[in-house]
């Protein structure tokens, strides 16, 4: 018996096409556009977020210039240098820091050329010494191939160095093997023993090499000076606090006036990741009141199909109820109608909007094709079936309310309605 | 079969309120032919739809083959009664347009709860018997007013009612389609249906056994002029 009502239903949908597929493209549409824009939202939150660097979020980087104001009979403009004994002395007198650790570096920003070079091609990249402990903070970088530094490099003095997808491109033919491979810095051999991808920068962040500090000192004659500091928060610790207790160290140890607001500069990644947020709090804040629009335009839409679809039937249901059929079996069978069409259509709808953000994914993989600001769109599956279930839920209610008032008038009434 | 007694029935509520049926009282037996006749905005049409349980009475008592008909009906009984006691012919033929003529005529069986197989297979005989075995699987626009007729009737007999009730059967019909369609119904009441017809053509009026004349709500004598042609055929 249910069975033959499906058949029935079936077939009447079948037989009146155009009111099925006008009342499916409602919630089709209204679903893929739906999942579309959310995908679209998510990609661009995505794109931002990949501009970051791989660092923690929650690092400090401190670096050092000069001096804007004289103090204990010191002069102004004079360079202060931060040295490998201010590490030591901020792991003393500093409590509450999880990682502490420091780069050195050649090239770049200090115009120093660095030339390095594997066989017969050659290029010119930043070098940095890094501390133990570094690769705590890049924790997210991507190593495609290898490993990163790890803590007995540095302490057995290792001359090995870990580089960026953007220098092995320029050193090595396509494919060739990397890791284990020697290159030439500045004249001193190295052995490459990792390769890694950092997205920080737009990708400039891949253009890097990293060499053990201690290793990097002794090579390259830096003597004990280092040119960043960074530090984590143990969890429970502020960031405040540290950049307030870390200053003062710096400070007590280099001579500079507590007024002096430019001698030390400091990057605290948890402000700047908060300013972000509150930017993408923003871009959600749009997308759910561009979403909600678009579900309740839908909403109209469907609710507009089905009291029409419903009214068109009018006669129908007349001839029906005067051939035996009770007012309840209108009703199911014209709510059973809807939820079919609705549900089969928005399932489509979500299967189409899915399919095209992953063919966009598939080929902005394989091609390369990355655009800023905008990158692997992807939709939360849970939203997208609640938004379904809204549309398909108020479908059915648009069509309940009709319907129940076609199978309430008399049926000579109903049949007689063109 | 049909037994009615003071049957009145208003439309609308208080100061606009119209007294269509004014105590109709009559009976119908069981294997008559009958037709209703009566100037428009007699009441016919109205005492028709109570008669099929399609509108509802406010006074009196209805019989339907011994079934008490209440004036407070529910819809989902009157459905079930009509699905099982009578069977509509109408003047728009009223049938299902994305149906075809099989599965027109076996939709009231659907309702009793038939399977598929079943009601297709008596359809098609039915069809056959109204003589349109050859356009068992046409749709209604392919069909001439006639044939779909013969459809409505086919669809009016599947479930063997007590009583046929046909409103202006042939209104829509040229006289030589009108001739056929009430020589199906003739052959129909040959087989021992009651047949009720509502009219407004003498001719047709004159092919049945009885004419009921309807007045300003009541049932009265015909006017001359119907009398002396009922007389003369």
């Amino acid at each position: 018996m249910i069975w033959d009502s499906l058949q029935e239903i079936l077939f009447t949908i079948k037989q009146n096409r155009l009111r099925t597929i006008l009342t499916g493209f409602g919630i089709f549409w209204g679903i893929f556009m739906l999942v579309l824009l959310l995908g679209a939202g998510e990609g661009l939150k995505r794109g931002i977020e990949s501009t970051f660097s791989s660092d923690v979020r929650n690092a400090i980087w401190f670096s050092a210039t000069k001096t804007s104001l004289p103090y204990k009979g010191l002069a102004i403009d004079r360079y202060i240098r931060l040295t490998e004994s201010d590490l030591v002395a901020i792991k003393q007198q500093v409590k509450g820091i999880d990682i502490l650790s420091a780069e050195q570096q050649l090239g770049s920003s200090n115009r120093e050329p660095v030339y390095v070079s594997h066989k017969n091609k050659s290029g010119s990249f930043p070098v940095y010494g890094v501390a133990a402990g570094y690769f705590s903070i890049k924790k997210f970088q991507d190593y495609h191939d290898g490993r990163r530094l790890n803590d007995f490099d540095e302490y057995e003095n290792r001359k090995v160095v870990v580089i960026g997808t953007k220098v092995a491109q320029a050193l090595f033919p396509p494919n060739a093997p990397v890791v284990g491979q020697q290159i030439i810095i500045n004249g001193v051999s190295v052995m490459v023993i990792g390769l890694f991808y950092d997205p920080g920068w737009e990708g400039r962040m891949s253009e890097r090499i990293y060499m053990p500090l201690s290793a990097y000192q002794k090579t390259f004659g830096k003597g004990r000076y280092i040119q960043m500091i960074a530090v984590t928060p143990k969890t429970g610790s502020s960031n405040k606090r540290l950049v307030e207790q870390i200053s003062a160290v710096l400070r007590d140890r280099h001579q500079i006036s507590p007024d002096d607001k430019n001698a030390l500069r400091i990057f605290d990644m948890a402000e700047a990741s908060e300013n972000i947020n509150a930017t993408f709090f923003a871009v959600n804040l749009f997308l759910w009141f561009v979403g909600l629009g678009t579900l309740a335009a839908g909403m109209v839409g469907i609710s507009n199909i089905m009291i029409i679809s419903v009214k068109e039937r009018t006669q129908e249901i007349g001839i029906r109820k005067a051939l035996g059929s009770p007012p309840i079996k209108i009703i199911r069978t014209i709510l059973t109608e809807s939820l079919l069409v609705t549900v089969l259509a928005g399932y489509l709808g979500l299967i189409f909007s899915v399919g095209l953000l992953e063919l966009y994914n598939y080929f902005s993989d394989t091609a390369g094709l990355s655009t800023a600001y905008f990158k692997n769109p992807q939709v939360d599956m849970g939203i997208a079936l609640i938004a379904l279930s809204i549309l398909v839920f108020v479908g059915a209610i648009a069509g309940l309310i009709p319907a129940w008032h076609a199978a309430r008038v008399s049926p000579i009434e109903a049949m007689r309605a063109e | 079969m049909i037994f009615l007694e003071d049957i009145h029935k208003y439309y609308g509520h208080d100061a606009s309120r119209l007294h269509v049926l004014k105590g109709i009282t009559l009976e119908i037996n069981q294997g008559e032919m009958i037709s209703i006749m009566g100037s428009s905005g007699s009441g016919k049409s109205t005492l028709l739809n109570i008669l099929g349980l399609l509108d509802s009475f406010d006074q009196g008592q209805y019989h339907l083959a011994e079934t008490k008909i209440s004036t407070q009906l529910t819809e989902r009984k009157a459905a079930e009664l009509r699905n099982r006691f009578i069977g509509f012919v109408f003047q728009s033929f009223n049938l299902l347009p994305f149906k075809n003529a099989i599965e027109n005529v076996a939709l009231p069986l659907y309702y009793q709860g038939i399977s598929r197989k079943n009601r297709n297979y008596q359809a098609e005989a039915m069809l056959d018997k109204v003589g349109l075995g050859d356009r068992a699987t046409h749709m209604p626009n392919q069909m001439s007013g006639g044939q779909k007729q013969r459809v409505a009737i086919a669809r009016a007999l599947i479930t063997d009612p007590k009583v046929i009730l046909a409103d202006e059967p042939t209104g829509a019909l040229d006289s030589q389609t009108t001739e056929d369609i009430m020589q199906l119904f003739k052959d129909v009441h040959a087989e021992g249906k009651t047949i009720v017809i509502v009219t407004h053509e003498h001719e047709i009026a004159e092919q049945t056994d009885r004419l009921i004349w309807l007045k300003d709500g009541n049932v009265d004598l015909p006017p001359a002029e119907v009398m002396a042609s009922a007389e003369r055929s």
